[in-house]
């Protein structure tokens, strides 16, 4: 990286001002936070107290990660438009479904976490099982951000990655330590608009100097990319794919649009968590909801800002690891901003990172005291104790995640390594959640051998394709799809076999947990959130119209 | 679950009590408001910004391709602090609060009238 000085960022002592303001308010705010907390729900749950619009900001932004940022804008420069099928058919019905069809379960039945409703439902192994492949699974998610955002650092500053990830690192420990969810949250909160405010003043900025929407096609149609990165569903069918992504929409719809998208919206923790800790089942349900508006039109301040980068970066995507796509929106910064703004941007991506690894830490710290420390190591001992334990454990996961920030610097492409955990900890969970939620007489033997058999299909399939040379795909992105696709279907197949030969849960013991017996809610809470805007339905069906009407305005 | 979860899970009613007597909680909770947060600091950003951008020479401008980018996001931060401030001291979170308990005892109470008292 001998050429790193060259895109290193122009700031000046303004921009790190306007930085340093930025970790002021946000230590602040934890700080603030810790005097409210007093018990173990406040603690990892916000004490359920919080408003719809502030958990469906979080919701969206402990999504607004450092892989979302530079790993869209990177796709927004690699596969152009396409990359709005992430959003659009990827995302927003998984939203819809998580708030309107499965919140109602998972918030009815009071659980604290993903793993839990998993004991209600069926029983403590599948739990343990879960529980422990969850704290896995998030450790590792929040190694990819740690090392993504000493990337960054060491491109931008010149930091060495090392000292980067030990920086991040701190900074994520002191608020959530200080403050617990409620701080992550109302962080996370703080870093929507922070992040916003970075992206959007770059994407006018590239827009007017493109000439308009206008001008950026007409220049997009010049580049390697040409008019096939100008549509989102074009050139999918079967046998004649000249999209870029280079996917069919069977692929796109199914693949992307089912198992993987479903699959991370619906159960992992650290999105669900942030519904869960909204003030009663109305905003639960309107937080993925509400969460859903700004989720479609973030693409315009990502995947514009990537292809503004294809035009306006000589080289980009070649052979300089400093011009990799992922730096596209990093590099636009450089370009475009000056000081000042450029202070701002700094703070955004510093934000996009830290909103990634905080709820991927308070996710870990939740599951790990609630899920595995209190039900099986140390029982029945007083608040205190558990919210004691939280802290100590968020410590804990911060030290493994710089170890595991490691083993995701040994990745070329973070986006891959991403997708291939999410098929191997996020699909099978789904399979399971969908077959319990709907089918009353799924045994909870049933829900471990599924969740093993899913889980280790997908493993099977990755350390295949990867390592042992068993399996070949079109590529990484590829493998995920199949590796979620198999860890699915193996998932609902062992279930129902399993399920066909041993005993079922009594159905008294379901009530609030499966379809058909969901728990009322309070009549009076419902009363005071009469108003049209706050109908869930409303609100999730809105959303994939709006979804279907900018599809096909892109199509 | 422990006693003190239990009573964890209302602490929008402790809140809204101690808005009512304008204790320090009350105090503490309106200065705690996310809005109060997020429009101070944007009110801050946007200052500092349009100060900036108003001294930008030339060369700045020109660098973003012609746009005052400065002057354009601190104007816009300003609009966005300021209107995250003006929110939270017009609803206050301690009245509105008051005013859902209110709303829900007024419907309560209208439901046990039609129920003959059987609510």
């Amino acid at each position: 990286m001998l050429a790193a000085a060259d895109v290193r960022l122009n700031t000046n002592a303004l921009d790190f001002a306007i930085l340093g303001v930025y970790f002021v308010v946000v230590l602040g705010v934890g700080f603030v936070a810790k005097r409210y907390i007093k018990t173990s729900l406040d603690y990892f749950l916000s004490g359920r107290s919080l408003p719809a619009w502030i958990t469906g900001l979080a919701f969206v932004s402990a999504n607004l990660g450092a892989t979302e940022i530079l790993g869209m804008g990177a796709n927004g420069a690699q596969y152009g438009v396409a990359t709005v099928n992430y959003y659009w058919i990827g995302a927003v019905p998984a939203m819809v479904f998580l708030g309107l069809v499965m919140m109602p379960f998972y918030y009815g039945a009071r659980v604290r976490s993903v793993p839990e409703y998993l004991l209600m439902r069926f029983d403590k192994r599948s739990h343990l099982f879960n529980s422990w492949s969850f704290a896995l699974a998030t450790v590792l998610i929040a190694g990819v951000n740690l090392f993504a955002l000493a990337l960054v650092l060491k491109l931008l500053l010149g930091w060495p990655i090392l000292l980067g990830i030990v920086v991040a690192a701190g900074i994520v420990l002191a608020y959530i330590t200080l403050g617990g969810l409620s701080s992550a949250i109302y962080n996370e909160v703080l870093q929507f608009f922070v992040i916003m405010a970075a992206l959007i003043p770059l994407t006018i900025v590239g827009l007017h100097d493109a000439g308009g929407w206008g001008g950026l096609t007409d220049k997009i149609k010049d580049t390697k990319l040409g008019e096939a990165g100008l549509h989102a569903l074009q050139g999918t069918d079967p046998g004649a794919v000249t999209n870029p992504i280079g996917a069919t929409w069977i692929g796109i719809v199914f693949g992307l649009g089912f198992i993987l998208s479903f699959g991370y919206w619906t159960t992992n923790f650290a999105e669900v968590q942030r519904a869960l800790s909204a003030r009663d089942l109305s905003a639960g349900q309107r937080t993925p909801l509400i969460g859903a508006y700004p989720k479609l039109l973030i693409p315009a301040v990502v995947v514009i800002p990537g292809l503004i980068a294809l035009w306006k970066i000589p080289h980009l995507g070649g052979g300089d690891a400093d011009l990799a796509y992922n730096n596209a929106i990093p590099l636009l910064m450089n370009e475009y901003l000056p000081n000042g703004m450029l202070g701002i941007a700094l703070t955004g991506l510093m934000a996009s990172f830290m909103a990634g690894v905080a709820a991927n830490v308070s996710a870990f710290n939740t599951v790990v005291t609630t899920d595995i420390v209190e039900p099986y190591i140390a029982r029945d001992r007083d608040d205190a104790f558990y919210i004691r334990v939280g802290r100590y454990v968020t410590v804990g996961g911060i030290v493994v995640a710089i170890g595991t920030a490691l083993i995701a610097s040994s990745y070329q492409n973070l986006m891959n390594y991403l997708q291939a955990l999410f098929s191997i900890f996020n699909a099978p969970l789904f399979a399971t959640f969908i077959i319990g939620m709907f089918w009353k007489r799924m045994s909870p033997a049933a829900g471990l051998w599924g969740l093993v058999a899913g889980t280790t299909a997908a493993l099977v399939t990755y350390v295949g394709y990867k390592w042992a040379g068993w399996f070949t795909f079109g590529s990484d992105l590829d493998e995920s799809f199949w590796g979620a696709g198999a860890a699915f279907v193996v998932d609902a197949v062992v279930t129902v076999a399993v399920t066909l030969f041993t005993p079922a849960k009594p159905i008294e013991e379901l009530q609030g947990l499966v379809w058909g017996m969901a728990n009322e809610e309070d009549p009076l809470v419902a009363i005071t959130h009469d108003r049209w805007w706050e109908s869930p339905k409303l609100l999730g069906f809105g959303a994939i119209a709006l979804g279907i009407v900018l599809t096909i305005i892109f199509f | 679950m422990t006693d003190q979860g239990t009573n964890g899970q209302q602490p929008d009613r402790d809140a809204g009590a101690g808005a009512e007597t304008g204790t320090r909680e009350a105090l503490a909770a309106n200065l705690f408001d996310l809005r109060r947060i997020i429009g101070g600091l944007f009110l801050l950003y946007g200052v500092v910004l349009t100060i900036v951008g108003l001294n930008d020479s030339e060369a700045e401008i020109t660098k973003a391709a012609g746009v005052h980018i400065n002057l354009i996001a601190g104007g816009g931060m300003l609009a966005l602090g300021g209107s995250f401030i003006t929110w939270a001291l017009l609803r206050p979170l301690g009245k509105q609060l008051q005013e859902q308990e209110a709303k829900r005892d007024r419907l309560l109470a209208e439901q046990r009238e039609e129920g003959g008292g059987a609510a």
